[in-house]
């Protein structure tokens, strides 16, 4: 399962390397990453359909998680991947929001990686 | 004639002196003058006119001058009466010459009866000018003291105005003095309020810009919590010396105790931060009507227990003094709840704390810890009393029990947001109040002041 990752923090790379060392190992997740949700859609532009799920972080500088969310949902009706939204902000209006564009799911800051760990095996 | 000169002497004399301060101790004297003048009179006529009689008049009269003049009392008619000195000269020439050359005197008879008549008669115009002069100084005098009178009257009304003026700028003076320092008052709590609602953005901007890096810490730290665990497994499939084995375990196993200690400590800070992100969200959400005794007694009984976990020994009389006519007031439930649980915490901590202390003093004696709430409504107002009989506080301390961070408790064991954050929640979140009374061992005391609308 190919996962993309967009986060504006360079470390949140080798910390999901880290956290799912035996499930990349195991060939069980693919994870890419992009810093930036122009960076997101220029993969998704070379490689498309091949993103089964997007991980994105809302409040990062440039296009924000909200903006990157509507591009898809815009732009790949077709083949759409699932979107869950990560965020340091819990309240209510930014998870009606990012649910409300097409968001999938909606994770809090900091990630219990247990839980999103279980959720995408879900998948 | 002599009679005459003498008795209008005596009148004239009297009715000046009556004037004066002196008149009573002189009245006698007058009375007595004026018997003497007329038993002279009666014993001249008795006695037949003997012509010697003019010397005991002139003498008279000349003692009686004398005697004007010596006494100081006499000053204002001793001119007046010196008036008669012509008279009594004359008719004492007159009479020597009567006696002594009756020749000569009878051939010039007229010219002696004509300078006694002169002599008499300027007595009288002196003593009449005198009069008319006396008349017009009594009457000035009286003009005087009626004047007097009119000025002592002005100043008296005068003066009861002063007074009242006096009285009504002073009552103005107290009223701007309390008004000044109500004023101050008020600066005061505004520049605290303002104080508090700056720290408290600062507190969230601080506490949101922490928090990432801080998960970043954690979760770095528990993934490698985990690698060691896998390092370890991984050491098990290698052929390499037993020996060897274990030292490099041993290595990994301080590692990742150095890993766990990280994420225990990062833990600790994440609970500061999300407090102090709790600060920031403390006015959000719905006010809801929610019975406060119920919500106060639900966290005193949360707070006891809470510290009865941690603490068995612990134990306090929970006292509760409830309004029944309260009902149900609108508020911020999870935010008053969380405000009752800072007090009672605190007030919990604060009986704790001074029952360890007097047991190591070993005083303990009879202190039994006591928490107490209190409620009350009333003029649409709700007062909320939380005190405890434990450790006080320092009039320093007290002074800022409200600032973000600041606690007295161990390191660890307070993250010094508990208050701050109550007071933000009570001021506004509520547009209430909230007031710490306190005497240093002794007491503590937290009123809460909400209006109801």
């Amino acid at each position: 399962m190919k996962i993309l990752v967009v986060d504006d923090e360079e470390d949140v790379k080798s910390l999901f390397e880290q956290k799912f060392r035996r499930e990349i190992r195991a060939g069980q997740f693919e994870f890419s990453f992009a810093f930036s949700g122009e960076e997101a859609l220029e993969f998704m532009q070379k490689h498309p359909s091949e993103v089964v799920m997007i991980l994105s972080d809302i409040n990062m500088p440039g296009m924000s998680g909200i903006e990157l969310l509507k591009k898809i949902r815009a732009d790949h009706p077709s083949a759409p991947p699932q979107v869950m939204m990560i965020t340091a902000y819990g309240d209510a209006a930014n998870h009606d929001q990012a649910m409300q564009l097409g968001a999938d799911d909606f994770l809090t800051k900091p990630v219990n990686f247990n839980e999103l760990k279980e959720k995408l095996l879900l998948l | 004639m002599h009679f005459i000169v003498a008795f209008f002497l005596v009148q004239y004399a009297h009715s000046v002196m009556q004037h004066t301060d002196h008149a009573s101790k002189w009245d006698n004297f007058f009375k007595y003058a004026r018997i003497i003048v007329f038993s002279l009179v009666a014993t001249y006529y008795i006695a037949a006119s003997p012509d010697w009689f003019g010397w005991i008049w002139n003498l008279g009269l000349l003692g009686l001058v004398r005697f004007f003049n010596q006494n100081d009392d006499f000053k204002s008619i001793r001119s007046t009466a010196q008036s008669v000195l012509p008279f009594v000269g004359i008719s004492m020439v007159s009479d020597f010459f009567e006696q002594v050359f009756p020749k000569f005197y009878n051939s010039y008879d007229q010219f002696f009866q004509i300078a006694l008549s002169f002599a008499f008669i300027f007595c009288f115009v002196i003593w009449f000018y005198a009069r008319k002069q006396q008349k017009v100084l009594t009457q000035e005098r009286e003009e005087r003291l009626r004047e007097e009178q009119i000025a002592k009257e002005t100043k008296l009304s005068l003066e009861y105005l002063v007074a009242e003026r006096t009285q009504e700028l002073t009552q103005q003076k107290e009223e701007l003095q309390k008004t000044i320092e109500e004023l101050k008052a008020t600066q005061n709590q505004l520049i605290q309020s303002e104080k508090m609602a700056s720290l408290g953005e600062l507190t969230a901007g601080i506490a949101h810009e922490i928090q990432n890096p801080l998960n970043f810490v954690n979760n770095f730290s528990e993934v490698s919590v985990e690698l060691c665990q896998e390092l370890e497994e991984e050491i098990d499939k290698t052929n390499i010396d037993d020996n060897d084995k274990e030292y490099i375990k041993g290595i990994i196993g301080d590692l990742s105790q150095n890993q766990q200690k990280i994420t225990h400590h990062g833990k600790r800070a994440d609970s500061i931060v999300k407090g102090m992100l709790q600060h920031s969200r403390a006015s959000s959400g719905e006010k809801e009507p929610v019975d406060v005794n119920a919500l106060a007694d639900e966290y005193m009984r949360l707070a006891y227990h809470g510290l009865r976990a941690k603490d068995k020994e612990f134990n306090a009389a929970l006292v509760t003094d409830f309004d029944g006519t309260i009902g149900t007031v609108n508020v911020l439930p999870q935010d008053l709840g969380r405000v009752f649980l800072n007090l009672f915490t605190n007030a919990f901590y604060a009986v704790a704390e001074k029952k360890r202390k007097l047991t190591e003093a070993g005083q303990l004696g009879d202190y039994k810890p006591e928490v107490k709430i209190s409620t009350k409504k009333f003029d649409n107002k709700l007062y909320i009393r939380v005190s405890d009989n434990g450790t006080g506080m320092p009039e320093h301390v007290k002074a800022k029990i409200f600032q973000p961070f600041f606690t007295t408790k161990p390191t660890g064991q307070g993250t010094g947001l508990g208050l701050s954050m109550s007071y933000d929640i009570i001021t506004n979140g509520h547009g209430g109040v909230l007031e710490v009374d306190t005497e240093e061992g002794e007491k503590t005391e937290f009123r809460i002041t909400i209006p109801i609308a």
